[in-house]
């Protein structure tokens, strides 16, 4: 399904953040990218989401090379897969139910399907009370529970996540990393990027390890070591 | 069939696409209250601007066709004159292309009208009483087209008026207000040229203005049209709401500066007319009413959303 062949990014002669990754996901897997700060978890990340381009080698999601489609066809990639921050990302000026539903207008959803779907998402959760407060009146676990909802509410083959537990208290990381198992057990391929150790250890699923812009370690089933 | 089908709906898709670009500039102009608000200020002073420059003219315009109106070239005639040689001068000289009308005033309508302005001087009205003859003569107005011509029109009546001896002619006062007509009449072209320089300067520095502002106002989203762009959002829908929002504050401004005209021509009014009796700015504002607020209204809409379009486009190449 994802395919990173022989990729590198190269930002300057000494900021060298990919050196020759290959990586490749399949359907329907919960895979964890960890390493420090700066080992290229999140430039991987990036380049799968046409933000930025490699400098060399090349990126593939369902067999298509991402940075070989033109500009105007990014949208349509981008609705495909599902995208979770650190920093949440929300919009500012959009309640809970608006910032949900925005994905699905972008999508070009019919009015009759985003109203039967948002809080069916909003639901899963566990929101269906806060559809109408603005993100500033949010605490960061519920945040990043719209952004999932955000992410999932269009169905994508893919979510990923950077970092998405980064910001948040020990209780709510635990909610958000079982609500990404629900989603994987209905179908969802993972791809989370993090440096916490429990996270890692308490899903038990593919850990890829990163240090330097290189992939080191790739465990079926492993656990967080460095 | 099913083409047919699938053509509809994506007429339906466009049309609902439209409505959520509008709906989401609308909310978008009400939540962000006070962005939209301080946009608005500024907008208000560029076309209050542009505003005061068209009412300006207008007054300038009908001042100096007043004024123009008010300067004449008056031939007085010696009080022996026959009336038959005044009126064939009257005559030729009402045949100068340049010449735009000619009023005669008998000898005895001028001793009428200077009875008339000194009735309450009565040493006057007695000296009067006690000449035998009519101390004044005829005199005959002239106005010309343009003010440049009174030099032309003037020397055709100097020519009327050799040999001295025999000339019927008292006197000419163009050549006692020929200092005045030439000044007037480089004031006149200085002040248009002027005020088009001023006008200029400042609908560009207005304009700029304006275009700053909006770019403040969404340099502060700019995080939100990256995610826009992330979430799968193409160019036009991620802009289109930021667009929606520029004819917002271009419709309001345009609204708001006309109100404040009134106001301000009502109080101003009374000033410009106790200088130039016949011109009125209020009746202007009303006769002038739609094609001014369309013209606020059109160079309102327009900076703003080309501003928005040209502020947002730097954030979209995500």
């Amino acid at each position: 399904m994802i395919l990173f062949d022989k990729v590198s990014k190269i930002y300057s002669k000494t900021s060298i953040a990919l050196d020759g990754v290959n990586l490749s996901i399949s359907h329907k897997e919960f895979v964890s990218l960890v390493g420090h700060s700066g080992a290229g978890k999140s430039t991987l990340l990036k380049l799968l989401l046409a933000e930025e381009a490699p400098s060399k080698g090349g990126v593939y999601f369902e067999s298509v090379n991402v940075h070989s489609l033109p500009k105007r066809k990014l949208p349509m990639l981008r609705r495909k897969i599902g995208v979770v921050f650190q920093d949440f990302r929300l919009i500012s000026n959009k309640t809970v139910y608006e910032n949900v539903a925005f994905a699905m207008e972008v999508a070009g959803r019919q009015p009759k399907e985003i109203e039967e779907n948002v809080p069916y998402v909003l639901d899963l959760v566990d929101l269906a009370d806060k559809v109408s407060r603005f993100p500033d009146e949010l605490s960061g676990g519920e945040r990043q529970r719209v952004a999932i909802a955000r992410a999932i509410i269009n169905r994508p083959d893919l979510v990923v996540a950077d970092e998405p537990t980064g910001n948040l208290d020990p209780i709510s990381t635990k909610e958000i990393i079982s609500i990404f198992d629900k989603i994987n057990k209905l179908g969802t391929t993972i791809i989370l990027a993090t440096h916490n150790k429990g996270v890692v250890d308490s899903i038990g699923k593919r850990v890829v390890v990163m240090e330097k812009g290189k992939i080191i370690r790739d465990d079926k089933s492993g656990t967080y070591s460095l | 069939m099913i083409k047919v089908g699938h053509i509809r709906y994506n007429k339906n898709m466009i049309f609902t696409k439209i409505k959520r670009v509008m709906k989401a500039g609308f909310v978008s102009f009400w939540r962000n209250g006070f962005v939209s608000l301080s946009a608005i200020l500024v907008v208000v002073i560029t076309l209050f601007t542009i505003g005061s420059l068209v009412f300006s003219k207008a007054v300038l315009e009908s001042a100096l066709i007043h004024v123009q109106d008010k300067v004449d070239i008056s031939v007085y005639f010696k009080n022996d004159a026959e009336e038959k040689d005044v009126l064939a001068l009257k005559d030729s000289v009402s045949k100068i292309s340049e010449v735009k009308s000619v009023e005669y005033v008998s000898a005895e309508k001028s001793l009428e009208d200077f009875r008339e302005r000194h009735k309450d001087n009565a040493t006057l009205m007695q000296s009067i009483e006690e000449l035998e003859k009519n101390p004044l003569g005829a005199v005959i107005n002239i106005k010309a087209k343009e003010i440049s011509q009174y030099g032309s029109v003037a020397s055709f009546l100097n020519s009327k008026n050799e040999p001295l001896e025999k000339s019927i002619i008292d006197k000419i006062n163009y050549f006692q207000n020929k200092k005045i007509i030439d000044r007037l009449s480089k004031i006149i072209d200085s002040a248009k040229n002027i005020g088009l320089i001023v006008s200029l300067v400042l609908v560009v520095v207005s304009i700029l203005v304006t275009f700053n502002t909006i770019r403040l106002a969404i340099y502060s989203s700019r995080e939100e049209i990256g995610v826009m762009k992330l979430v799968g959002a193409s160019n036009r829908f991620a802009s289109g709401p930021f667009v929606i929002e520029g004819i917002m504050y271009g419709f309001f401004s345009a609204l708001i500066t006309m109100i404040i005209f009134y106001p301000v021509i009502v109080w101003i009014d009374p000033k410009i007319m106790s200088v130039f009796s016949e011109v009125s700015l209020l009746r202007y504002y009303i006769e002038n009413f739609v094609q001014i607020f369309a013209l606020l209204l059109t160079v309102g809409i327009v900076i703003c959303s080309f501003s928005s379009l040209i502020a947002v486009r730097r954030y979209l190449k995500i």
